[in-house]
């Protein structure tokens, strides 16, 4: 599904990815884990179209498409989901009206007719209840006021919504305490499916706890460094990921 | 057009042809007021750039058309369906080329609610309420356009809303400028009389028709009684070709209450002025705005909230997105008097300007001479948020799409102010299309 190959991006000329190794099957949950500063969540963000990033080398095959040469909303049609860290409080347009915008814009995109009212809030009201979301918070504007916790499971509301095909999970364990990441993962856990793969990248074990991975990757400096099953999480998580770093730098 | 106009000398000759028809109706108080005013435009002239109030507005191209006041007109019951806003309920009052429609028009409040007459029509009538009334909060030696509509003064409506009536359904008011046939000119007067306890909701609506130049000049003067609530809301959708300068006068008394909105869609060259003489204690006055140029279309609105008596409170926000050439300048003064003391005032303006093009000029106005007050004011100006704009794109917005819902969010904002709701959303609509938003 996703072919990443020597991917290396940069920001305003300082390069962080350097050669991204990285392929994902559909029905695959993959974990992206690593130190501050390694790079994890400019790759969720290069993956998802941010134009702030330059891609400066590699390439990257989305069900055999050139992922790079997509825009973020021709992503999002294709399927990819991007669970943002910060999601953004936009004053003055509801959840729902904004999501109907989105499903409908996505459904033109592949020449399908727009949903009418009634489907839409069907569909909803199903997903809505998927991921324990209140009613009255989808007619609010979006995200504005939000608290932590009702935004991160906003994210996975529109993500059940808008069903993709790879959703990447950006640090969505950031801020939640235990209870809104129980009701957060529970949500993601009720989203796998055969067909959709996730990547979730995270500082800590503890979302992995809930959201097993198939795969966990360490990334230091731009690099994929060790990969291994769900176990390397929990390794990390004891060790912290000092002895990674030290491995790394004498094998340079 | 290669030869000068000289639209100031056009315009005093006919005021002398007028008074020479009027033979013996030349002698009443209320032809006074117009001769009075008629000798404060002849001093004061057009304003030019030079004058500190309209340096950003320049009135140059305005005074260049030949128009055709009180033009004939060719608009058709159809031409009025095609216009009308839908689901609209209430006394709508259509006004073409600056002419009353009566067979356009429909009045459904009762008359003990509501007085409604034409200004000319209740200078028969009802003289001495009229003269009560009218040219007492305009500011004809300060400014031309104002003493040049008073000078003209005859078309308009004469609104009394005896002291504690409610008139439940709005009065709204039409004004077509139907520049199919050639330049036209119009100078609506309206003046606005709310009793003591008395309510009611007021709309003016600006609308042209034709590819000609057409210009505007309008004047409303409102009286908000002891107690009163007035809602006065200002809608122009006019073409790239309209020129309109319109002056709104209020004078509130003791412990009234006046909401205001005014929402520019088009007009190629638009100035407000919005006045209130805060003159009355436990007032409150609310100013909203929005208005969203593009092309090189010039939208001006100038406000004032002058507290004059103590404890009352004004509250301002308007709101601008500017796009291609256009210009937007907003100059919002709040005085507050020696006596004015414990007053709140507020002032917000805030505008996005999408184009290196485009020109935003704001001047926030505050003079305070009481000691004990309130006050705050804001502008800013700045561009679309580009992380909102990435949010939207990443859930499958298209670019143009996330911008059109933005910019559309920023507008609802004020105009989800507005307590007429077939205006709302007849707002809604024309913003939603003029911005591009696929919102539904």
């Amino acid at each position: 599904m996703l072919k990443i190959k020597d991917l290396q991006a940069s920001i305003e000329d300082k390069e962080i990815l350097r050669g991204i190794n990285l392929e994902i099957k559909p029905g695959e949950v993959h974990a992206i884990m690593g130190p501050n500063g390694s790079g994890k969540s400019t790759l969720a963000s290069v993956l998802a179209g941010r134009e702030e990033y330059a891609v400066t080398g590699g390439g990257v095959d989305y069900d055999g498409k050139d992922l790079l040469e997509m825009s973020p909303e021709e992503r999002a049609a294709e399927g990819i989901f991007l669970a943002f860290q910060y999601p953004v409080e936009i004053p003055g347009v509801t959840t729902i009206n904004f999501l109907k915008t989105a499903v409908n814009e996505i459904r033109k995109y592949r020449g399908e007719e727009p949903l009418d009212a009634a489907r839409f809030l069907k569909l909803v009201k199903e997903k809505a209840k998927l991921v324990n979301i209140n009613d009255s918070l989808l007619k609010r504007a979006l995200n504005e006021g939000f608290s932590g916790g009702e935004k991160k499971r906003n994210e996975i509301f529109q993500m059940a919504v808008l069903e993709p095909k790879l959703a990447i999970l950006d640090e969505t364990d950031s801020g939640l305490d235990i209870d809104a990441l129980r009701i957060v993962s529970e949500g993601v856990n009720k989203l796998r499916s055969p067909e959709r793969a996730t990547i979730v990248v995270t500082h800590y074990q503890r979302l992995l706890d809930y959201i097993v991975p198939d795969f966990v990757h360490v990334l230091y400096k731009g690099r994929i460094v060790k990969s291994g099953p769900k176990e390397l999480a929990q390794e990390l998580e004891r060790k912290g990921y000092d002895w990674i770093k030290a491995e790394v730098e004498e094998a340079v | 057009m290669n030869e000068t106009i000289d639209l100031k000398r056009v315009l005093l000759e006919e005021f002398d042809r007028q008074e020479r028809a009027l033979n013996g109706a030349a002698g009443s108080a209320f032809f006074a007021n117009r001769k009075n005013a008629l000798a404060d435009f002849d001093r004061l002239g057009f304003p030019t750039a030079k004058h500190e109030e309209w340096k950003y507005s320049n009135v140059r191209n305005l005074i260049a058309v030949p128009y055709h006041f009180n033009a004939p007109h060719q608009v058709t019951p159809a031409d009025i369906e095609a216009l009308a806003i839908p689901n609209l309920e209430g006394n709508i009052l259509y006004f073409v080329n600056g002419r009353y429609e009566a067979a356009l028009s429909v009045i459904v409040s009762p008359s003990d609610q509501l007085f409604i007459r034409t200004l000319d029509e209740a200078l028969k009538q009802e003289p001495e309420l009229v003269g009560a009334y009218f040219n007492k909060l305009a500011k004809n030696a300060e400014e031309a356009f104002t003493a040049l509509n008073t000078s003209f003064a005859e078309h308009g409506v004469f609104i009394h809303v005896p002291d504690g009536r409610v008139v439940e359904k709005p009065v709204i008011l039409r004004f077509i400028t139907d520049a199919r046939g050639g330049e036209v000119g119009a100078q609506p007067r309206n003046v606005i009389a709310v009793g003591k306890n008395a309510q009611v909701k007021i709309a003016e609506a600006f609308r042209s028709i034709g590819e000609a130049a057409s210009f505007t000049n309008i004047v409303t003067e409102i009286h908000v009684g002891e107690n009163a609530h007035v809602e006065y809301y200002k809608v122009q959708n006019e073409s790239d070709q309209a020129y309109h300068i319109g002056t709104t006068q209020v004078r509130m008394l003791e412990a009234s209450h006046f909401y205001s909105a005014t929402a520019t869609i088009n007009g190629g060259f638009i100035r407000n002025n919005l006045n209130i003489e805060i003159d009355g204690e436990h007032c409150d006055a609310y100013m909203y705005g929005v208005y969203c140029p593009d092309g090189r279309q010039h939208i001006d609105n100038h406000t004032l909230a002058d507290h004059r008596k103590p404890n009352s409170v004004s509250n301002e926000l308007y709101k601008g997105v500017l796009r291609d050439k256009s210009v937007g300048v907003f100059n919002g003064k709040v005085f507050v008097r020696q006596d004015a003391q414990k007053t709140n005032a507020y002032q917000s303006c805030k505008n996005v300007v999408l184009s290196p093009d485009a020109r935003m000029n704001t001047k926030p106005q505050l003079e305070i001479f009481a000691d004990d007050v309130k006050c705050s004011h804001g502008t800013t100006t700045g561009q679309l948020d580009e992380e909102a704009l990435f949010y939207m794109r990443s859930r499958g917005i298209p670019r143009a799409e996330a911008m059109g819902l933005l910019m559309f969010a920023f507008c609802e904002d004020v105009v989800s102010q507005i307590r007429i709701e077939p205006i709302r959303e007849y707002l809604e609509g024309l913003i939603a299309e003029k911005l591009g938003s696929v919102i539904s």
